[in-house]
């Protein structure tokens, strides 16, 4: 495993190397070309900020007025039928917002952690599921917003199945290695 | 269905804030929200600037073409839909690896500039192609090799074995994403099949 996290550490200095050096030996001109390059960043920023603005809005109020806690307690039995502990339950909300914002989840994952401990059953369920699933839900309005797609077809679907299937599998897993 | 969750999320939150007597909640969450979003859009142009134009000097030294017949065999497979010498294949490609890596400051960057050429073959500019519902499929289901933030998170909580839940996150990751391919190509051709 330290293989790969030398690996995480080393690659972008070296892409920061490689490419400027390649693209210099094959005659571009690698600064001009750079900045023209950087050019794009400012616009795509402006283009995705009002679907960023829009959906953090909705996300945090969501959150904050505690209609989250509100539904993660409605879902509980729902959560327990797919072989969750009843003493568990304090995942539930974290499993919800996981596809819709990844600050939030980060947010409530970090939490749970420090209360019930790193090394706790929680702690490892809540570890193992904000790494294994990303925020399906944001990636797909800000992607489709940031080029103008307004009909998303079936994506919405394929993602959000991946996320439940996600879901279940964290759930069982870690039930199975560790308890 | 976005509009409805989008509604959804926002009107049950004022609801149960009015229900529960902290309605103040709503005004000063909607606002940080606001001003997060700015905040977030303004670090991502720094970052995308910088990946941008690292990615203009890949293209223009040949290296993301490489990089795409590399990889292109068996990423071509899952977007039959593209032209074998897409721009689009580089750039899925290295939004695909920065994932692997775990290194999303990088990811987001490629990822939009995919969906941009992506965006260049697609025939009708305002649905979603094909290929970039398996793209995104791919992308948020993505293994990552080090959750490096969850473990840097358990290590400040004092774990006996920060590392130990990488094992659990792939294998979970690794059943999302063989679901996401799977869904992805049974809807691609349950709707390619309806006239």
């Amino acid at each position: 495993m330290s293989i790969i996290a030398e690996i995480s550490r080393w690659a972008i200095p070296l892409l920061l190397l490689l490419i400027p050096v390649l693209a210099y030996l094959r005659k571009v001109p690698v600064y001009e070309s750079f900045v023209a390059g950087a050019e794009d960043g400012f616009k795509t920023g402006v283009r995705i900020l009002p679907f960023l603005i829009g959906m953090l809005v909705s996300i945090r109020v969501f959150i904050d007025s505690g209609a989250l806690d509100l539904l993660a307690r409605l879902l509980a039995p729902v959560f327990n039928y797919f072989g969750l502990d009843s003493n568990l339950t304090a995942i539930i909300p974290l499993a919800i917002l996981r596809p819709l914002s990844g600050s939030g989840a980060l947010g409530v994952a970090t939490q749970l952690i420090n209360q019930y401990g790193p090394d706790s059953l929680i702690g490892r369920l809540a570890s193992t599921l904000q790494g294994s699933t990303d925020t399906t839900f944001f990636v797909l309005t800000v992607y489709f917003g940031s080029v103008g797609i307004r009909k998303y077809r079936y994506a919405l679907k394929v993602g959000l199945l991946a996320d439940l299937v996600g879901l279940i599998a964290s759930i069982w897993i870690v039930h199975r290695v560790f308890s | 269905m976005v509009n409805l969750i989008w509604l959804v999320m926002l009107a049950t939150g004022i609801i149960v804030a009015a229900m529960t007597g902290r309605i103040d909640t709503v005004t000063t969450s909607a606002m940080k929200a606001a001003e997060l979003g700015v905040e977030v859009a303004i670090e991502l142009i720094g970052v995308m600037s910088l990946w941008l134009g690292l990615m203009r000097l890949a293209e223009e030294a040949g290296f993301i073409r490489l990089v795409a017949r590399l990889f292109g065999p068996a990423i071509r497979r899952l977007f039959p839909s593209l032209k074998p010498e897409s721009p689009a294949l580089g750039a899925i490609i290295m939004n695909l690896s920065a994932n692997v890596l775990g290194l999303g400051n990088a990811a987001t960057p490629f990822g939009l500039k995919a969906m941009q050429e992506l965006q260049k073959e697609n025939p009708n500019p305002e649905v979603a192609s094909p290929a970039m519902i398996t793209f995104l499929a791919l992308n948020t289901s993505c293994i990552t090799l080090v959750p490096a933030t969850i473990i840097g998170v358990r290590l400040k909580a004092n774990s006996l074995n920060p590392t130990e839940i990488i094992g659990t996150t792939i294998f979970a990751t690794g059943c999302a994403m063989t679901v996401a391919i799977l869904a992805d190509f049974i809807f691609r051709h349950r709707q390619r099949r309806r006239p």
